[in-house]
This record gives C-alpha cells, sequence and structure tokens, in this order.
C-alpha cells in the first residue's frame, strides 16, 4: 500500500503542478476558474488518498466542504465575468 | 486471498486510475488550445477520477458512516460539476477565449446574430446575451 500511496502522490502532484501552470498564465478569468476547480478536485482526491492509506476517517468531513467550496467558486465567478463583460 | 487483501487491490487500483484521470485532466489544462475544449477536459476526468478516488477510499474504509460521507462527496460532486461547466461556458461564450474555428456545431449563433440586429436597433439597450446567465 506505501508503494501505491507514494504513485498516487507523485501522479496528483504532477497534475496539481499543471493545474497551477495554467492558473497562473491564464488568460482569462475563466480559464483561471476552470483550472481552480480542477486544483480543488485534484487536493479532494489526495485528502481521500491519504483517508485511505492511513485508514482514517478524520479529514472525510474537508472533502464534503471542499466539494461544496468548489461549486460555489466556480459558479460566482462565472456570474461576475458575464456581468463585467456587459459593460 | 482473504477478501480484506482482494478489496485492498481492488482500492489500490481505484485509487491509481482516479490519479491518472486527475494528470489527464491537468495535461489537457495546459495543452489544449482554447478554454471550451480545457472545460471539457477538466470537467470529465476530474468528475470519474475524483468518483474513482472516492470509491478506493470506501473500500479501504468499509464502515458505514464513511462511505455515506463519500457518496455524499460523490453525489454531490456530479450533480455541481455540470452546472458549473454549463455557467463558466455561457459566461465565456459571445467572447474572444473561445476559438470559434474549433466548433463544430454552434447553437448559440443564430441567437447572438438575433441579439446583435436588435443592438443595431437601438444602441442604447442592453446586451440581452451578456446578462448573468
Amino acid at each position: 500500500m506505501t508503494v501505491v500511496a507514494v504513485l498516487v502522490a507523485t501522479l496528483l502532484a504532477v497534475a496539481g503542478a499543471l493545474t497551477l501552470t495554467r492558473i497562473i498564465r491564464g488568460p482569462s478569468i475563466l480559464d483561471r476558474a476552470v483550472a481552480t476547480d480542477v486544483l480543488l478536485a485534484v487536493v479532494v482526491a489526495a485528502i481521500a488518498t491519504e483517508a485511505a492509506y492511513s485508514r482514517d476517517a478524520t479529514a472525510l468531513p474537508v472533502l464534503v466542504v471542499l466539494a461544496v467550496l468548489g461549486f460555489v467558486g466556480s459558479v460566482s465567478v462565472a456570474r461576475f465575468a458575464a456581468r463585467r463583460n456587459v459593460k | 486471498m482473504t477478501l480484506d487483501a482482494v478489496l485492498d487491490v481492488v482500492a489500490a487500483g481505484c485509487l491509481i486510475a482516479g490519479a491518472l484521470l486527475s494528470l489527464a485532466a491537468g495535461v489537457a489544462l495546459v495543452r489544449f488550445p482554447d478554454l471550451l475544449s480545457r472545460m471539457h477536459a477538466a470537467a470529465k476526468p476530474q468528475v470519474l477520477g475524483l468518483l474513482l478516488v472516492l470509491l478506493g477510499c470506501a473500500l479501504r474504509l468499509r464502515s458505514g458512516v464513511d462511505i455515506t460521507t463519500l457518496v455524499l462527496v460523490g453525489a454531490f460532486q456530479l450533480a455541481t460539476a455540470p452546472v458549473a461547466a454549463h455557467m463558466v461556458g455561457r459566461a465565456a461564450y459571445p467572447h474572444d477565449e473561445i476559438r470559434r474555428d474549433l466548433l463544430l456545431t454552434d447553437e448559440l449563433a443564430a441567437h447572438l446574430d438575433d441579439v446583435r440586429a436588435r443592438r443595431a436597433d437601438a444602441p442604447g439597450e442592453p446586451d440581452p446575451a451578456s446578462r448573468p446567465a
């Protein structure tokens, strides 16, 4: 299981780094919103992997909060971008 | 091989497959040319990969309360990912971030032409195509 945990951690770290380059490079705020959503999914996957590796359910409520946060984040950024485009 | 060992192996497979899908989403975010194709790549592996990781986690934890929490997270992700993707796509639509030459079909084009024609008639009117979706 340790090998699996290291492998999954490496894959998720690379995915997070690639997502971060998209957040930094943009070019538009909606690109960043989409990339932030993916980064949040990567973080959720990492926390779930940690819980699976140590058989410890302490972090599971955090997953629920993060799932809600990702939705609220991208919807509010989308509304903000749509309103700004009217001007 | 006991049942526990089999479940652990299946869980490990699910975790690795989910991490690979997340990696695919990350690669696609960097490589794909415009917002809509990036959004397509981000929304699908993100949801399926996350569900696989949650399934692997549930197979490792194997207790009722934890599995309920994980099902809640997965159901919420399934319910909200299409809504978020739709809103981002609708907010992005009539603007420059989208490469129209990559679109196979554009169902909003007629609506956009309609709006443009109406704006030409009454330039003072706010643009209904750009209202918050």
